[in-house]
């Protein structure tokens, strides 16, 4: 009986779902609308390194690829080494936000060949020891590094073996830490958090309960726009300063961050090249992006129609 | 990240005289303890010297000679024969065959707007498969957990993450079956494949990310080569295991009919066998799907880079959603394959009426599951998941709330606990480590293998104590055994506590088993997050993430140890008046002391695959190096000789353990 009974309900299933059916849209039926944009554009491979700022670099550009140029746009999310090794092996065509990495340079673009740059985004990137607002204004001479060994023991913590924690975060960051606390005879120790969540969560939680913190931190970035971190000044930067890495004593220099395209892509006459040449913004605009990702949980290209919608002009100057 | 290293054998040498024995166990425990205070000691005396530190951006010979190597496989990809007609061919294969299952159930070929089978096709497939090797209850499971992804707002995601898993096991299993039996069926091959496997499981996967994609380049092949990397090794052990577990008689039997070979391996051997073999493709998923979230880095498409994405943002909500649908996935597929392990066995022992209608509704299912696949794949309401995901946006905000509550509440408790156990236990243990001579500790080592394992055990902890000098990473790897010790006492801990008290109890076993299935394999960065928030980016909270992820396989270990206890026993006890916790500290545990030591060295193994995840959230060291190797060129060599360093360790503390199994269990 119970055979029977399963049996009749599986097929008035099948019945129903088919009757039913009959009534909803066929796919296919509005691929008029979606396959008209091929264009001479083709597809563009775009690197999208793993912070925010970066996203939102990424994002602008793929929407103004796909929407003004017609291109098919491919973002692959990568480290930095690994997005370089690809101009070789043709995956991919363009990084937009590189900082420095005066290593990869030297390895892709003189001594392989298969990338070169492209130039400017018109960011300026800045590196340096932070601490989170409510220590800056409750001991305002802690802004200088100077004075940083007065603090050294407020700094302290289980990691720090006796002396205040400079916290570090991503290993694949610029960093001169560890050279810098040495030659400044500074009373503290590098601690490698390892990896920028774990950065900006120290930051939160610190100026949230009150608590100590210094760390390496950057601009542009969105999580300043949560909590506005204040900068330690280092001894200043002067050109060449940099030149020994062990005898480093001054601060970070500011970073021109700029675009690599791999040397095929930069010959192929393709828009989407001409595009990423000129596109040129301010860390205004990017953070404005980034905030839009990162606070306001917006996907990429909500975050990137909503801004190139409210700044046309900016955008026309990139695609003429 | 889980390691699936075979049980210990139990049946060891002939056990001794009860008197002898406990004088021979007393006399041992004092040896260990006379090595132990010699150490300390002489840590007075050499504190600080010979200790072979290194600093975070120095390198070795050894280091750089590695980036060399790696340089030239760049520089001369395009040149070399082996890569124009060999890698680049295993890429072609491996890539149309992942592109061709994303095609099918994820990702839009060209000419369609969606996918070949929509969600609907899809569901009616698990379910039908499920049903028809498994049974009722799994096909219901794996269709409302399938339905959940698309109610989470994630379809399209998990059916990436699905097409890339099924890809990988397939080719994993297209190799790890045919070396499985070869290792079942060979001792000498066994012998050479085990080390092998060893490496291929605890070389942290972050080490070959990066030349994987050298050579296979960015793209599914990479992903899906990282992913069988790590997933064939435990479908060839077990494959090799259920080979050797048939009854030797059996195969004799065989033999003595007259069988050749061929014959006895088909007719017999793999039939035999072919429960045991499920189980190995079993673990063959759980690894794959543990190695969703690292393939992301490498541009994998799938949960995993929702995860990852989320938490650049600190996205914790979002995290949590994409890891749940893993840990859905990984239930799913674990009780399916489980429920097809047992199927045939259970029906021949139920003797279901229905049995002779099995054929008749096979093909029945068979109409209504090709019915649905047809509707998904011409109407749209059956191939894009209909609704919003506001599933998964009420999940996300719950996981927010509940962080936001405990961030908030629980951080000066956190941080004494924390507190307490770097001060006391951690940091002296960690000095005592890393400033004694690196000669000291080694020959610590090597004299507590000796007694403890036996002379063998000693031998190889000497080995690999040579090579771990030579990796020029001493002290890192030091201070990363330091927190790995610490990790597996708190396992052991928590895996006693709860073992004995889900052994003693079906119910508790029922209710605590799904919560430490979903810790084995929700990506740990999700919890990471919140723990960061608790522990700060210390050491502690990559011990704590560690013990996360090891604690349920040590209870589930003991858990079953305690429950194979004898009942009788436990009644004798009983009845002679002991109170429970007599019956638990003299009977029950002592009883189940095999699975202890097992659990130990299950426990050591798991929180060692950790290291890399630790050193994510300042646990520095080994996992720190290997991070940094993966993130700079220049630091490629370093990170690869502390990949092997931690190999070594897992290599030296695994033989130390088993052998101490072998003699504990004896």
């Amino acid at each position: 009986m119970a055979r029977k009974w399963r049996a009749g309900a599986a097929g008035l299933a099948v019945l129903g779902l088919t009757l039913t059916a009959c009534g909803g849209a066929k796919v296919g039926d509005d691929s008029a609308d979606s396959g008209g944009s091929s264009g001479k554009c083709g597809t563009f491979n775009l690197a999208v390194n793993p912070w925010v700022g970066y996203e939102a670099d990424a994002a602008v550009v793929a929407y103004v690829a796909e929407h003004d140029l017609g291109c098919t746009v491919n973002k692959k999310d990568l480290k930095e080494e690994i997005a370089w090794q690809g101009f070789g092996t043709g995956e991919i065509d363009a990084v937009l936000e590189n900082w420095g990495h005066d290593d990869l340079k030297k390895k892709y673009i003189t001594d392989q060949k298969t990338a070169v740059e492209a130039g400017s985004t018109g960011n300026k990137g800045v590196i340096g020891w932070y601490v989170p607002p409510w220590l800056a204004k409750a001991h305002p001479d802690i802004l200088d590094y100077k004075n940083l060994n007065k603090y050294a023991d407020r700094f302290k913590t289980s990691e720090s073996g006796g002396k205040g924690q400079l916290l570090d975060g991503d290993p694949s960051y610029v960093t001169n830490d560890a050279a810098l606390v040495k030659n400044l005879k500074l009373n503290f120790k590098v601690v490698y958090a390892g990896s920028e969540t774990a950065l900006i969560q120290a930051y939160r939680k610190a100026e949230k309960n009150k608590e100590w913190v210094l760390g390496y931190f950057y601009e542009p970035q969105w999580f300043m726009s949560e909590v506005p971190l204040k900068k330690v000044a280092l001894p200043p930067y002067k050109k060449g300063c940099d030149a020994d890495a062990a005898k480093i004593a001054c601060d970070y220099p500011v970073y021109d961050l700029d675009k690599i395209v791999s040397a095929k892509f930069a010959k192929s006459g393709s828009p989407a090249y001409d595009l990423v040449k000129k596109f040129h913004w301010t860390n205004d605009d990017q953070n404005t992006v980034a905030k839009y990702i990162a606070v306001e949980k917006m996907t990429p290209e909500a975050a990137a129609k909503k801004w190139v919608e409210a700044n046309k002009d900016k955008v026309d100057a990139w695609t003429k | 990240m889980t390691v699936a290293i075979e049980k210990p054998d139990t049946a060891g040498p002939v056990e001794p005289e009860a008197p002898a024995r406990k004088a021979l166990k007393a006399n041992r425990t004092t040896v260990v303890a006379g090595i132990l205070v010699a150490w300390l000691v002489l840590f007075f005396v050499l504190r600080g010297r010979q200790t072979l530190t290194l600093a975070t951006a120095d390198l070795t010979d050894l280091h750089r000679w590695f980036n060399d190597v790696n340089d030239s496989v760049g520089a001369n990809r395009n040149s070399n024969p082996l890569f124009l007609y060999f890698f680049n061919e295993i890429r072609l294969v491996i890539d149309n065959l992942v592109t061709f299952d994303q095609h099918l159930i994820s990702q839009p070929p060209a000419g369609r707007p969606v996918p070949v089978i929509g969600w609907l096709g899809v569901v009616g497939i698990a379910g039908y498969v499920s049903w028809a090797v498994g049974n009722w209850r799994v096909a219901l499971l794996a269709v409302a957990g399938f339905t959940f992804f698309g109610l989470q707002g994630l379809w399209q995601e998990s059916m990436d993450t699905l097409a890339l898993t099924v890809s990988a096991v397939f080719v994993a299993l297209l190799f790890a079956i045919p070396l499985g039996i070869w290792a079942g069926l060979s001792d000498r091959f066994n012998r050479i494949v085990t080390p092998l496997l060893d490496f291929m499981q605890t070389m942290p996967t972050f080490v070959y990310l990066a030349p994987l994609t050298l050579v296979f380049l960015i793209g599914p092949a990479s992903a899906t080569i990282a992913t069988v990397i790590y997933a064939a090794p435990p479908a060839i052990r077990i494959t090799a295991h259920a080979i050797r577990s048939v009854p030797e008689t059996t195969a004799e039997a065989a033999h003595s009919l007259g069988a050749t070979r061929r014959q006895s391996l088909q007719k017999v051997l793999l039939p035999m066998s072919k429960r045991t073999v499920v189980m190995g493709v079993n673990q063959s998923i759980m690894a794959a799907l543990a190695m969703v979230t690292i393939a992301a880095l490498i541009d994998a498409p799938g949960l995993g880079k929702t995860v990852v994405q989320a938490l650049q943002s600190l996205d914790v909500g979002t995290a949590f959603n994409a890891g749940l649908a893993i840990v859905v996935m990984a239930i799913v597929l674990d009780r399916v394959t489980t429920a097809a392990s047992t199927r045939e066995e259970n029906a021949r022992r139920s003797k279901n009426r229905f049995l002779k209608w099995r054929t008749p509704l096979l093909g029945a299912g068979a109409v209504v599951t090709a019915v649905l696949i047809y509707l998904s794949h011409t109407y749209v309401w059956a191939a894009d998941f209909p609704g919003d995901g506001t599933v998964g946006s009420h999940i996300a905000s719950a996981a927010d709330s509940v962080t936001d509550w405990a961030q908030d509440n629980l951080s000066g408790l956190t941080n004494a606990i924390r507190d307490v156990i770097t001060n006391v236990l951690l940091n002296p243990f960690q000095s005592l480590l890393t400033d004694s001579p690196w000669w000291l500790v080694g020959m610590v080592l090597v004299a507590l293998a000796v007694v403890l394992g036996g002379w063998k055990a000693g031998i190889t902890t000497a080995v690999c104590v040579g090579l771990l000098v030579g990796t020029g990473v001493w002290s890192d790897a030091m201070t990363t055994t330091a927190s790995t010790l610490v990790a597996t006492v708190l396992v052991m801990v928590l895996g006693i506590v709860f073992g004995v008290w889900m052994g003693r109890s079906m119910l508790v076993d029922r209710l605590v088993r799904p919560t430490l299935d979903a810790a084995q394999v929700m990506p740990p960065f999700v919890y990471l997050v919140p723990f960061l928030a608790l522990f700060g980016a210390t050491r502690f909270t990559a011990i704590v993430a560690a013990v996360v992820y090891a604690a349920p396989v040590a209870i589930k270990i003991i858990a079953d140890g305690v429950r194979a206890v004898p009942e009788t026993t436990v009644e004798a006890a009983t009845s002679a008046g002991c109170s429970t916790r007599q019956i638990i500290t003299k009977v029950q545990l002592p009883m189940a002391r095999s699975a202890l030591t097992l659990a130990t060295n299950q426990g050591l193994i798991y929180v060692l695959s950790m290291v890399v995840v630790g050193g994510l959230v300042g646990a520095g060291a080994l996992g720190y190096d290997v991070v940094a190797g993966f993130s700079q060129g220049e630091l490629y060599g370093k990170g690869l000789a502390a990949g092997l360093a931690i190999v070594l360790l897992g290599v030296m503390f695994d033989r130390i353990t088993q052998a101490a199994a072998r003699r504990t269990g004896a």
